[in-house]
């Protein structure tokens, strides 16, 4: 067997183990619980026999690992379980389930995260890669301090000198990006605008700083300067021996920034009240919602860890000493 | 024939003691040498530092104190108006610097007393507590760290010393890494082998051994870890379950008066009110970058071209 395949495989694997260890510390957060928080989420006029009951339904009266496995397994189907939310005192149920609240957010917050990553992702390796081949231009110098305040600043600064001028001075773009499912599509990428900018700048900059430092050092490596020093012409040099081996940070950089993105969408959700899965999170963190907050975490943490897998296994495929082992 | 006194003579030089320069001299020179980048930093960083520690004595009114009419426009009293509940805002960003910067300082100390001394016993150990901490610090790095942050909050609920528990313990990973990796170098040196069989104690070999071959990097790791506790703590805050009122902080304080700024069109200079406490976070950061930027350089050549 091709000696990358088993290292893909064996990648893959540690990837399904990271997934199983933080699914085990994500379950576990609802055994942090204080023991009576049935009746702190029922009301205090909740009688015994309510509580009894909705203790029964989570399944406290089974040892952990069985609710691990279910829990687990209902995940696996597309099941995350009831909301705590919407339950009261007498017992009357009108609580929803966890997957009818985040079903259409997750939709949105994949809408503004693909807008966001197409735009950024171009625009980034472009700034960097002529970053680093005009290095200590006046070019590189004014694109850098740039970022450099850029990844300094708050995401929410970003984001409210943006409402400041495009939606409250000049009233281009709305600062409300309250979309809805029955929205045509044009009018949807209007009201995502503004949120999709601020995700934008704060994710061009970590992207480019990163992009432009793992160029330099490729270039600054030994067998470029060989290629230099052999006479063929730059185009060559950067497309036949810097471009195969830059594969693997660049691909390094997109995965880690599109996770960075996953992080940055929470606070960019609220500012912009944008109906998507981070202010579900955040929302359901201000009412303890512990099995809203659990499928959250999962949907963040699951991206993550697959993202950083793929970076890795395309680093992995495309590393040209890997390719040809002696 | 008189002795000239004034000829200069080479063996006079080399035999004449030598003036060794004092710590304070050195860094003197060394600071008169800072590019204007870190010189601003170093600035604004001073200024921050004595507004949060004089923050009473500078502070017109109390943090909490809300006497005052609500939305009151920027005045000669309140120079900088009033908030929702009427609070002077000028107070409560002065309190506010102390606060967010006392309480991102208190969680990077503590997230380094962690992180250093775990990294340093992986280091010496190197087999399995190594392995233990090494595999449970990249399960807790899979997950993103603002996401775990606000899931342990959902937990333990949302208040100053869980904040700063959960934030220390979540940013000491990155610590652990770097010291463990840094430490690596240092632990199979001679010296340090050689204080092992002196039978020196593990923490004596930790501390007058390895920590001072370790510390620049990890003085400029500080200034970074710090910047990233503090903006994820004030984006905890922004999001309301941080630092709790009336606690004055300034994610918190962006938040409360978010919407002066639908106003823009009225009066500009109050609808930049939400912008003030959120531009103070974002000079604070960039100035702590400066000066590490600026000390990474000073160090070693490691992030040069970062």
């Amino acid at each position: 067997m091709h000696p990358i395949f088993i290292t893909v495989i064996q990648r893959i694997l540690l990837g399904f183990v990271a997934l199983f260890f933080v699914s085990l510390i994500i379950f576990s957060a609802i055994e942090f619980l204080p023991g009576d928080f049935g009746q702190a989420i029922l009301g205090q006029r909740a009688t015994p026999e309510t509580v009894a009951a909705f203790r029964r339904e989570l399944g406290l009266d089974q040892p952990a690992y069985v609710r691990y496995l279910d829990w687990a397994g209902g995940m696996i189907r597309g099941d995350f379980g009831q909301s705590f939310s919407g339950r009261n005192s007498s017992g009357m149920d009108r609580s929803r389930t966890v997957l009818d609240l985040l079903d259409q957010r997750l939709k949105n917050t994949l809408f503004l995260a693909t807008i966001t990553a197409v735009v950024a992702v171009p625009l980034s390796l472009f700034l960097g890669i002529t970053a680093a081949l005009y290095r200590n231009s006046l070019y590189d110098r004014v694109v850098n301090a740039t970022t450099l305040t850029t990844i300094s600043t708050p995401e929410f600064f970003v984001a409210y000198i943006l409402i400041l001028f495009f939606s409250s001075l000049w009233g281009i773009f709305p600062s409300l990006a309250n979309v809805d499912p029955r929205d045509t599509l044009d009018v949807r990428f209007y009201k995502t605008i503004l949120p999709a900018l601020t995700l934008t700048l704060v994710i061009v900059a970590h992207m480019m700083r990163m992009t432009r430092a793992a160029i330099i050092n490729l270039l600054a490596s030994p067998y470029i300067e060989q290629a230099r020093l052999k006479g063929i012409s730059s185009s060559q040099v950067i497309l036949r021996h810097a471009l195969p081996n830059a594969w693997a940070p660049i691909a390094t950089v997109i995965a880690f920034n599109l996770a960075y993105l996953v992080v940055g969408v929470v606070v960019v959700e609220v500012v912009f009240v944008y109906p998507g899965v981070g202010q579900l999170m955040v929302d359901a963190v201000r009412t303890r919602d512990i099995p809203v907050v659990q499928a959250c975490a999962v949907i963040f943490a699951g991206t993550y860890i697959i993202l950083n897998l793929i970076a890795d296994v395309i680093g992995i495929v495309t590393n040209p000493r890997l390719l040809h082992p002696r | 024939m008189t002795k000239k006194t004034n000829t200069y003579s080479a063996s006079a030089e080399v035999g004449s003691i030598r003036q060794r320069r004092t710590r304070w001299e050195r860094m003197w020179l060394n600071l008169k040498k800072a590019p204007p980048t870190a010189i601003f930093g170093m600035i604004v960083i001073t200024f921050y530092a004595f507004v949060s520690i004089f923050a009473p004595l500078l502070a017109p009114f109390g943090e909490a104190d809300s006497q005052f009419s609500a939305y009151l426009g920027f005045g000669d009293i309140h120079l900088l108006g009033t908030d929702q509940i009427g609070r002077d805002i000028l107070s409560r960003l002065i309190y506010g610097a102390r606060n967010t910067i006392g309480i991102a300082l208190i969680t990077t100390l503590v997230s380094f007393a962690i992180g250093m001394s775990l990294g340093l016993i992986a280091a010496i150990n190197r087999s399995y507590i190594d392995q233990l901490l090494s595999r449970g610090v990249d399960v807790l790095m899979a997950i993103p760290s603002l996401i775990f942050a606000l899931m342990l909050l959902s937990i333990f609920g949302a208040s100053t010393i869980s904040l700063i528990c959960i934030m220390a313990v979540l940013d000491s990973t990155r610590v652990f890494r770097l010291t463990r990796a840094v430490s690596m170098n240092v632990v199979v040196m001679d010296y340090v082998e050689a204080a092992t069989l002196r039978g020196e104690k593990i923490g004596w070999i930790m501390r007058r051994e390895i920590l001072p071959n370790i510390l620049p990097p990890l003085v400029a790791e500080f200034g970074l870890r710090f910047c990233f506790v503090f903006l994820a703590i004030a984006a905890l805050s922004f999001l309301g379950v941080g630092i709790q009122p009336p606690t004055a902080d300034w994610g918190t304080m962006v938040r409360e008066t978010a919407n002066l700024i639908q106003f823009a069109k009225y009066d500009l200079m109050r609808a930049m009110v939400p912008l003030i406490p959120a531009a103070c976070i974002a000079l604070l950061t960039v100035s702590v970058n400066f000066v590490v930027d600026w000390f990474l350089h000073k160090t070693s050549g490691i992030r040069d071209e970062h």
